[in-house]
């Protein structure tokens, strides 16, 4: 029997561990800073435990709990936990990977002056997306929503006094923002509609038909404002690859594997809401789609590992709202049941799980080499790495076949399931995904050639972070090492249908045999064309950046036009910055009403008070107290009236 | 209630002016002056907190004091409390507190200066007990002196100025105001006319018998109010007042002397709980009024984006956010009231923090330039993390009371039934906060992240007094924001008649 209570202490845990780093750790025990990470661990750990206890009482769901946190009339908010299948598999992967990365930070923020505060950060993170995750009810959806949203932004910001990372972090909080207005929205639309904040309640509502129309359709656009921020899909992405500025374990942990899957999780939480419409259903697989091949364009011109895995994860953020959206748009135009609402969230769900393995896994690399190569981001630096960092080598191709979607590994399974439905129910949108799986295989391998190919190119020489700045590249330690291995395991494991993948059955979704891809061409051949397609990419890859048979230079010279459209980011960035934020906003709008404020509204006050001075002034000198002048202005005023007299008789 | 037990409002009111007696006749020493001042506000901000667990929730006018004042008039010294005036008192005492320790080095003329200071918070205290019109405006108009003042003598910049203009702006409405309330009392049925709020409240519009018409009469006494809050385009004495104003009194200004307008505003057209003291009014003009309240938050907003002095930045913040307080008045509903309520006091601790922390920042650096601070995080680590937490109390984030309040504010106009298409003006108003999050982040990038600078090397972080009252406003706006309940319960049944 699962108690309730468990589901609290599993949001509880991570929370007390910020209290504890916050409150003793930091001012009483700042010379051990161990301790703070031990208080992590030791909390996740036990919240992992608890997750799986949750994970296994599956024959329960749902279960949860409320309070009431606000009343006011007939206006009643009650905010509690629940558990169900979706539920009990994001608490694995938050626990699970959040344990692995803390334990990571170990060795990689060893040294840092802000190492309480950045676990005390990790804690409230971990804390919110626990929240986040077992919220039963749209409003507290919205405040771990804003939770982790803080996380991120302290995250990013933690080395405040870079001045890139500080910007970054506004950029990304104010970003997601922009989505968040319409997330609020679209509760209070829902609030209205319906009655009620809590999800299971409106998703029922949705499903009998009791809610829908304009007002529905709008509400579901509003809750995927808010996803398309979080999640940074277009046109609202441009903040994460420049979270990149933060610590690399906050990278893998927050801006890979957890924090950026919430607007996918909320699109599947909701999903019943949004197949009630077809619109607000096609929106979601159109973004999705446009995204992942939007973003992974991108992903194939940048030098920074970091960014190249960014856009890698904007663009499989892509991939997963396609699959919600491509079952969706089977169920909201008739052609699949509503039991097939589980079907879609299990093929949306299943790659987000596999991808936080494999994407978390990549991140921790890239910390890896950059910490073997002095601190540098940049792959013109590396090259090489193979020899010194085996470990991170090998774990790293594992994560690269896995997302690149190589047989058997698990993206392989996940990739696979979202394709085909979206060669089922939007064809078009299958075409930019197929592309897609070339990009992501091409640029996933430019990276594996760039920076563990050929010769060491001499990293960083100036002291980077932490100050590992010595010559020769090392393998990094076992503290790091470890969660890389047990995130390999699980980027090969994740996805087979007799293993891990159980998650997708355990979903609802129906998995394929192991050699089913193999045996059944004849049915259904497009896992054979997709794999064919990656291994064209990483072919075409291994050509340009390994065996050089092409050059990359001469292939950015002819295409320098495209080139340079890619490598600026479409010029997104300069859009939304210099032109919007500075030339429409601060230089134009803002500019105006502070101007007509001063001179003006205030103009007019001044200038009020100055006539009042000024005429209190003149009529003051009329009273001068002199009898000559009054007796002047008598005779004046008799004689006018006189005249007057005269003239209108 | 019966008058016969324990005074405690008399005792709360008059608390601060016994103080500012005994230390205009009795002390010498500036340090007795301080302790003395700090006695006196703590043992009324006791006093309101012990209010606060007494107060029946659900239950109108409580602890109630009537005595005949100017029978000829009809005016009576009378006071009371309910779910609206409580929370203004407990706000006003806890910053009365506060703010003597905010004004800890204070060190020219400082009996003096200790003297204003104290009748400043019995002025205010006054217009949130009073219950008869007359008394009312007598407090009303009390706060000025103090006001002026504090600010023309301990002030900065164009302080005399400033004084003069804030002084001259709240006349200019307070005469249309007492016009208002005269023909508010020649408008009660005679021959025995009434100042009493209550029974004008109670009596509704066909009691009265107007000598001008009630809209006249509204308008009148809006005037006074709106200047107060203020409403754009009332608004611009309060930024020069604020900036050159010494920090215990912006953070006075902010925190309880805006409210004052807003609370004005609550009883007009909500009066106790049973209809407005000017009744039917506030529904005819409700529309136009909260398009004032969306310029008010969007005009503010983007106004407070292009400041570069940090402590009119968050003057320009105020302007904005009260819009939200106006938004929730005319919306007209429980839940909007109760939002619009929740918000008063919500502004009042937020900002009030910010502006104490303006104050320690200028105190240290001697530099409010937001362009030339940076990277203050490293000098001054603490105040570095109350001001962020502040400042995303004021964008509001959740688990703060910002959070709580402009939701709860949000909630309440979406939901109106007086205001027709009062979503398209809530969703503008939601804009506002999308604004916030930009001025905010901006300006804590600006002033504490980046690279430290040299010249403030050594400028040191906060003290342990001034620690232990940054962390009390941090402790109740956490407090009140995981858990709205409590105030909720005390705001939300005084106003059931709207649903």
């Amino acid at each position: 029997m699962l108690p309730t209570t468990v589901l609290w202490a599993i949001f509880l845990l991570p929370l007390f561990s910020l209290v504890f780093i916050g409150l003793i750790l930091r001012p009483f025990f700042n010379n051990y800073p161990k301790l703070s990470g031990y208080t992590i661990i030791s909390c996740l750990t036990a919240a992992l435990g608890l997750s799986i206890w949750v994970l296994t009482s599956s024959d329960q769901f749902p279960i949860g709990s409320t309070i009431e946190w606000a009343a006011v009339g007939d206006f009643k908010i009650n905010l509690g936990f629940v558990a169900d299948r979706l539920t009990a598999i994001m608490l694995i992967v938050v626990t699970g990977v959040s344990l692995l990365v803390q334990i990571y930070s170990q060795g990689y923020m060893r040294g840092d002056p802000g190492y309480h505060r950045y676990f005390a950060f990790m804690s409230l993170f971990t804390a919110s997306m626990l929240g986040l995750v077992l919220a039963s009810n749209l409003l507290l959806v919205y405040v771990f929503w804003e939770g982790v949203g803080l996380g991120s932004y302290l995250l990013i910001g933690f080395w405040f006094h870079k001045p890139s990372a500080a910007a970054a972090a506004k950029k990304a909080f104010i970003v997601t923002r922009f989505g968040d207005f319409g997330f609020l929205i679209g509760i209070l639309i829902l609030y209205f509609t319906a009655g009620t904040f809590n999800i299971a309640e409106l998703n029922e509502l949705a499903m009998l038909g009791v809610i829908g129309g304009t007002a529905l359709t709008l509400a579901a656009l509003g809750i995927f404002s808010g996803a398309v921020g979080k999640s940074a899909q277009f046109p609202l992405h441009t903040w994460l690859p420049d979270a990149m500025e933060g610590p690399t374990p906050v990278s893998s942990l927050i801006h890979a594997a957890t924090m950026v899957a919430a607007g996918v999780y909320l699109v599947a939480r909701t999903l019943p809401i949004f197949v009630s419409s077809e619109t607000a259903i096609m929106f979601v697989a159109v973004i999705g789609g446009v995204t992942a091949i939007f973003a992974a364009s991108m992903g194939l011109v940048m030098n920074d590992i970091k960014r190249v895995l960014a856009y890698s994860t904007i663009s499989q953020l892509g991939y997963m709202m396609l699959g919600l959206g491509a079952v969706g748009v089977g169920i909201a135009q008739g052609e699949l049941g509503e039991e097939f609402i589980w079907l879609a969230i299990a093929v949306g769900m299943f790659h987000l799980f596999t991808n936080a393995f494999f994407k978390c896994l990549l991140f921790l690399g890239a910390g890896s080499v950059s910490h073997a190569s002095g601190g540098t981001f940049d792959m013109r630096l590396m090259g090489g790495l193979r020899k010194y960092m085996p470990w991170t080598f090998v774990t790293f191709l594992i994560g690269a076949l896995s997302l690149s979607g190589i047989w058997p590994l698990a993206g392989f399974w996940s990739k696979d399931g979202i394709i085909l439905r979206a060669w089922e129910y939007t064809p078009v949108l299958f075409w930019l995904a197929i592309i897609t799986v070339f990009m992501t295989a091409f640029y996933m391998f430019r990276v594996v050639f760039m920076t563990f190919g050929g010769k060491y190119r001499g990293g960083e020489q100036s002291p980077g972070h932490g100050g590992h700045g010595h010559g020769e590249p090392h393998e990094s330690p076992l503290v790091m090492v470890f969660p890389m291995v047990i995130l390999a395991l699980f980027a090969i494991g994740a996805g087979w249908a007799f293993w891990a993948g159980g998650a997708f059955e355990y979903l609802g979704g129906y998995a394929h045999g192991f050699f089913d891809v193999f045996t059944n061409v004849g049915e259904e051949p497009l896992p054979l064309i997709s794999l064919t397609i990656a291994l064209a990419g990483i072919m075409l890859a291994y050509a340009m950046y390994s065996a050089r048979w092409i050059s990359p230079e001469k292939v950015s010279q002819t295409f320098a036009p495209l080139y340079t459209l890619l490598s600026r980011k479409y010029y997104m960035d300069e859009l939304y910055e210099r032109i919007f934020v500075v030339r429409v906003l601060h230089r134009g709008l803002f500019y105006v009403i502070q101007t007509v404020d001063t001179y003006v509204v205030d103009g007019i006050v001044n200038g009020l008070a100055n006539v009042t001075v000024l005429a209190g002034s003149g009529f003051r000198r009329l009273q001068t107290g002199q009898l000559q002048s009054y007796g002047l202005a008598i005779v004046l005023g008799i004689l006018t009236i006189m005249l007057v007299w005269f003239v209108y008789k | 209630m019966s008058t016969e037990s324990f005074p405690y409002l008399s005792v709360i009111l008059f608390l601060p002016a016994a103080g500012a007696i005994v230390i205009g006749l009795l002390i010498k020493e500036a340090r007795t002056a301080r302790i003395t001042a700090a006695l006196f506000t703590f043992v009324a901000f006791a006093l309101s907190l012990a209010l606060f667990v007494m107060f029946d929730r659900g239950v109108g006018l409580q602890f109630v004091e009537k005595y005949v004042w100017i029978e000829s008039l009809g005016a009576r010294y009378y006071l009371g409390i309910d779910g609206l005036s409580l929370p203004m008192v407990i706000l006003t005492t806890f910053l009365g507190f506060v703010v003597v320790f905010v004004s800890w080095k204070i060190n020219i003329r400082v009996k003096e200066y200790f003297v204003w200071l104290l009748i400043l918070e019995t002025g205010i205290l006054g217009v949130f007990l009073s219950l008869d019109f007359l008394l009312f405006f007598l407090f009303w108009e009390m706060e000025l002196i103090p006001m002026y003042m504090l600010i023309s003598i301990w002030g900065g910049g164009r302080r005399t100025y400033s004084a003069t203009k804030f002084v001259i702006y709240t006349l200019f409405g307070s005469a249309f105001m007492l016009a208002g309330i005269l023909a508010l009392y020649f408008s009660t049925p005679g021959p025995e006319h009434t100042f009493s709020m209550v029974a004008i409240a109670s009596g509704g519009a066909e009691w009265l018998t107007p000598v001008i018409p009630l809209a006249s009469i509204f308008f009148l006494i809006f005037v006074a109010f709106a200047i107060k809050l203020p409403v754009v385009p009332l608004h611009t004495w309060l930024p020069d007042a604020h900036t050159d104003a010494p920090t215990a009194v912006s953070v006075m200004l902010a925190g309880v002397l805006l409210k004052m307008g807003a609370y004005g505003m609550i009883r007009l057209v909500a009066g106790f709980g049973d209809g407005g003291i000017v009744p039917g009014v506030a529904e005819d003009y409700a529309t136009i009024l909260v398009a004032f309240a969306v310029v008010s938050v969007l005009y503010g907003a983007a106004a407070t984006m292009r400041q570069t002095d940090l402590k009119r930045m968050i003057a320009y913040s105020s302007v904005s956010h009260m819009g939200f307080v106006l938004l929730g008045i005319f919306a007209l509903s429980q839940l909007s009231l109760t939002g619009a309520t929740l918000q008063m006091f919500s502004h009042g601790l937020i900002t009030g923090l910010l502006f104490a922390l303006v104050g320690l920042i200028y105190d240290k650096t001697h530099q409010r330039q937001i362009p030339l601070l940076g990277g203050l995080a490293k000098q001054m680590p603490v105040i570095t993390v109350v001001f962020s937490i502040a400042g995303l109390a004021a964008l509001g984030l959740p688990t703060t009371i910002g959070f709580a309040a402009e939701f709860t504010v949000f909630v309440g106009s979406w939901g109106s039934t007086v205001v027709s298409s009062i979503q398209t003006y809530t969703v503008l108003a939601i804009l506002g906060i999308v604004v916030g999050a930009g001025y905010i982040l901006w300006m804590l990038e600006r002033v504490f992240y980046r690279e430290p600078k040299e010249r403030y090397d050594g400028v040191g972080d906060a003290s342990n007094m001034e620690k232990a009252y940054i962390f009390a406003f941090i402790a109740l706006i956490m407090l009140f924001g995981i858990y709205p309940k409590l105030l909720l319960d005390v705001i939300g049944p005084l106003f059931s008649r709207w649903g």
